[in-house]
């Protein structure tokens, strides 16, 4: 296993496929992310793609803070107002039927706006039912998304990247090949005629079982790019190889764990991988060449991934395309300023946004009455009267950033009922609809575990998986919780911070772990973050309740509650009426 | 138009399409929520069973095609006219899409008429095209808040009423409710969950053999989608010749007193919150009997049908990692017995 797809020209290589691939069969493929950050690979990726693409089909850019009417289209207004009548404008996603849309900085791209290019890309067609129109289109097109979140950011929604074939990293050098253009334009004739034999389908499924890869979409997508393989190589029929730099390309990069060595190919439960050997995949699919094709997708995968990603992937890979998601969910709670409630009377101007289309519906019953009292006046004559504006509810959501003490002593202690506790409030929150978040602190430092969320499963799954162990880096926990707090305000939300902690932190903010300079440090972050007057809690989890804590709370004006005198459920109600005293103070 | 995917040729989701097919025999099951992981093909079978709907009689000229046979849910102008025409249409499968705004839901002004010829004309939304149908929402769980407030007045109605831009309208809409998403991206308004007749867990296919069945068969329509569905064709017309006869026979499916017993005591014993869990319950299983033709309902009946009839009624914890699904089969075993 020493070549590796850290190899620049590999991955040169890929890359190009890629945009051939897509450019034979674009909304069967979806389209692809591309990861890494804005340069000369990626004007020459994207050069190489607009030959491939037929000459003349759409190649538009969608915007990541586009608007929804943007997307899907809507009432041209000057058009409309001109004509008297209305005219609907076709979005982007409608535009670029039969060609591509190119999406920059795709982890900022609210996971709202990407269901409904979602839908697009499930349907090969939109359906439209806004501002008084209704609307079928056509939509195939391919979704090219540049990918510039670093290795910890955000990233692209995974419901968006879920839907788009490739996966792909860039290299930073320029030499990507061009390809040959005339040999997609007449793969793209080739395609309806090719044929993939049973045998690869079945190993591609046996591929994705053994590579943990859940969801059925990127088997789709692996046979679908086998296809277009064949056609680039003008065959009518897929072979192995096709197969092999399928599985390279469209599984590797979802592989979220690694096969167990050898043979064992169609274990469907990772924690089983020792008792199932061959006759399974046998009995299953009747006939026994596909292992074989198996193993060698398999190794195809393997001798592809990137150098580390090996290591992580034996370990706790599930979390990161879930975390992947969350982080997409945070952004988009940044400019949730409040939600579309119909609209009212009232002057545009000061904040207030003209609805036009209801004003053009208030405006339409008179125009034949106003245009007899003014008939030289061209268009559509429209009073003040008729000014009608949106209206916004603004939720001021609730957000629990909970900070839980992961560290040696704290675990030793009540790690068990703290975390019962924290489900109990999870529940709550739940229930009420608000969101949450978890920092989770031990060892050297502080680690944002699940950001703002409200799926409930997220946060469960996150805090059944939290390790325990090591010491308690206290100040660099306080200072994030004051990060992740300030970000919520700062997203219109109101954040409530609810600490698990014994107080006895270890670690210095520089990572020494000297116990003194730890006290310090957590003292001073503690003062810090109650000149940021957020509304926190102190649940100290200490077997017996401790100064270290009740000071912590003191110096944070937070309020303190001892775990031992209060049960779970008490502790859960305290969080409820603090978070309810939190709402209603704004 | 895009040719669809055929119902029959679904592998998998018995469950889901089970549950589908019985809102097709009684409407009144009040819909049904297919929550569930990613790429499992939950919209295709939902969008599927369009093409399985049998034709309705109804009125001709009428924006909500009233049903002749039945005055009291006549749109007032059906009701009115003394000598209706008929005609057979098919049962509206309606989208609800993602980003639908609420004049386009619930009707508004026609803007057209209005702005060329100054008449103030209603023009009908979504819910007056679903009106004795389906209306069908993906990703349900990412429908803005004031449309849900609307779908959830209108489910219980039976009514939309239209108060806008000087218009004053109210019509039937009957409508039943489909919804699909994945809970990862968002939970569902409790409110909206207890909307939905059944629900439906759909997980992705443990099966290889069941993985290897989907994906040859889709690769057999993409490559030809008309000849994909001239082989399905037949098992597709077995099907909506089942379901009418299903439609036809569930008025005369007996329901002993025996049963209506055994399923309040399920519901009981599993404390569901109200009386709609009980009614899903006996609705369904009497939908399932008819479905297979059988003249009376049975203990069979109601056990296959509890899990979806009741798994999102449970007055939940929401963190406890035994599902609801589980929960359900240890009180099936309680109250009926093994």
């Amino acid at each position: 296993m020493t070549a590796s797809a850290d190899a620049p020209d590999l991955l040169a290589a890929d890359a190009t496929m890629a945009a051939a691939l897509l450019a034979i069969d674009p909304a069967g493929l979806g389209g692809a992310v591309l990861r890494g950050s804005s340069g000369p690979a990626r004007d020459r990726w994207l050069k190489a793609f607009r030959r491939f693409l037929p000459a003349g089909a759409p190649v538009l850019k969608l915007p990541p803070y586009a608007a929804a009417d943007r997307l899907l289209g809507g009432l041209d207004v000057p058009a409309t107002l001109s004509a008297g009548r209305p005219i609907f404008e076709r979005g982007l996603l409608a535009a670029a039927d039969g060609g591509a849309l190119i999406l920059t900085s795709a982890e900022r791209f609210e996971p709202d706006k990407a269901a409904l290019v979602a839908a697009a890309l499930d349907a090969g067609e939109l359906t439209v039912q806004r501002d008084g129109i209704s609307a079928r289109l056509s939509a195939r097109f391919a979704l090219v998304a540049f990918d510039e979140g670093h290795a910890d950011e955000e990233h692209i929604a995974s419901s968006l990247a879920e839907r788009l074939a490739f996966h792909v990293r860039l290299p930073d050098i320029t030499e990507l090949e061009m390809g040959d253009a005339s040999e997609v334009e007449a793969a793209r004739v080739v395609l309806r005629f090719v044929t993939v034999p049973d045998a690869i389908a079945e190993a591609l499924c046996n591929a994705a079982r053994a590579l943990g890869i859940a969801s059925l979409r990127p088997v789709l997508f692996a046979l679908r790019t086998t296809r277009a393989l064949a056609a680039l190589d003008g065959r009518h029929a897929a072979t192995e190889d096709d197969a092999t730099t399928a599985a390279r390309m469209v599984l590797g990069p979802r592989a979220t764990r690694l096969p167990a060595a050898d043979d064992q190919t169609a274990d469907a439960e990772p924690e089983a991988p020792q008792e199932t050997p061959q006759p399974e995949s046998d009995d299953d699919t009747g006939s026994p060449a596909p292992s074989e094709l198996t193993e060698l997708l398999l190794q195809a995968v393997k001798v592809a991934l990137p150098k580390g990603v090996l290591e992580n992937l034996t370990g706790t890979i599930s979390l990161s395309s879930s975390r992947a998601g969350a982080g997409a969910q945070s952004a988009k709670a940044g400019t949730r300023r409040g939600r579309p409630a119909g609209t009212r009377k009232g002057d545009p101007g000061n904040g207030n946004r003209l609805n036009l289309i209801e004003t053009l519906r208030t405006a339409a019953p008179w125009q034949r009455l106003r245009n007899s009292i003014a008939p030289n006046r061209p268009g559509i004559k429209i009073r003040r009267e008729d000014f009608r504006i949106n209206r916004y509810r603004e939720r001021h959501e609730t957000t629990a950033i909970f900070v839980v003490d992961a560290s040696g002593s704290a675990a030793l202690a009540r790690m068990a009922e703290a975390k019962g506790a924290v489900e109990l409030i999870l529940a709550d929150c739940y229930i009420r609809r608000d969101r949450i978040a978890l920092i989770a602190f031990r060892g050297r430092k502080a680690e944002v575990l699940l950001p703002p969320t409200r799926s409930l499963s997220r946060a469960r799954k996150c805090l059944s998986e939290l390790p325990g162990g090591g010491g308690t880096p206290l100040s660099s926990a306080i200072d994030m919780a004051g990060l992740l707090a300030h970000q919520v305000r700062g997203g219109g939300g109101i954040p409530l911070l609810v600490f698990l902690t014994d107080g006895r932190g270890n670690i210095a903010r520089d990572g020494s772990p000297d116990r003194a300079s730890a006290l310090r440090d957590s003292t001073d972050s503690a003062r810090a973050l109650r000149s940021l007057g957020v509304r926190s809690l102190v649940i100290d989890i200490s077997g017996t309740p401790a100064e270290a804590a009740s000071r912590l709370a003191a110096s944070m004006a937070a309020t303190y509650l001892p775990l031992p005198h209060a049960g779970a459920s008490q502790i859960s109600n305290s969080v409820s009426v603090a978070m309810k005293a939190a709402g209603a103070s704004r | 138009m895009t040719l669809r995917y055929p119902f029959s040729a679904i592998a998998g989701l018995d469950e889901l399409k089970t549950a589908l097919l019985l809102t097709a025999v009684d409407p009144l099951i009040g819909g049904l929520l297919a929550f569930g992981d990613r790429g499992t093909g939950k919209s295709t079978a939902v969008r599927a069973l369009a093409a399985l709907l049998p034709n309705i009689r109804a009125t001709t000229g009428c924006a909500y095609h009233c049903d002749p046979d039945q005055a009291e849910s006549m749109c007032d102008a059906c009701r009115e006219t003394v000598k209706l025409k008929i005609r057979n249409i098919p049962i509206p499968v309606v989208d609800l899409p993602l980003g639908a705004t609420e004049d386009r839901v619930i009707g508004s002004l026609d803007l057209e008429k209005a702005l060329t010829k100054g008449e103030k004309a209603f023009e009908p939304g979504l819910l007056a095209q679903a009106n004795r149908g389906y209306l069908y929402v993906d990703e349900v769980n990412l429908l803005e808040d004031h449309i849900v407030d609307l779908l959830l007045d209108v489910a219980a109605s039976g009514e939309n009423v239209v108060e806008r831009e000087g218009l004053s309208i109210r019509h039937p809409a009957r409508v039943v409710l489909v919804g699909s998403g994945n809970p990862e991206e968002g939970e569902l308004r409790p409110q909206l969950l207890d909307r939905f007749g059944l629900s439906v867990d759909v997980r992705t296919p443990t099966e290889v053999k069941t993985w290897v069945q989907i994906v040859k068969r889709r690769e057999a329509f993409e490559r030809n989608p008309s000849a994909f569905l001239e082989t399905w064709s037949k098992e597709e017309s077995r099907i909506r010749r089942q379901i009418v006869a299903a439609r036809k026979r569930l008025t005369d499916v007996a329901v002993p007193d025996a049963m209506l017993e055994q399923a309040a005591a399920l519901c009981i014993h599993l404390k569901t919150d109200g009386l709609r869990g009980q009614l899903t319950l006996m609705r369904s299983a009497r939908a399932l009997a008819a479905f297979e033709g059988k003249r009376e309902l049975q203990l069979s009946h109601l056990r296959r049908m509890a899990t979806p009839s009741l798994r999102h009624r449970l007055r939940r914890n929401p963190l406890d990692e035994t599902g609801s699904h589980v929960r359900i089969e240890r009180a099936l075993v309680e109250v009926f017995g093994a």
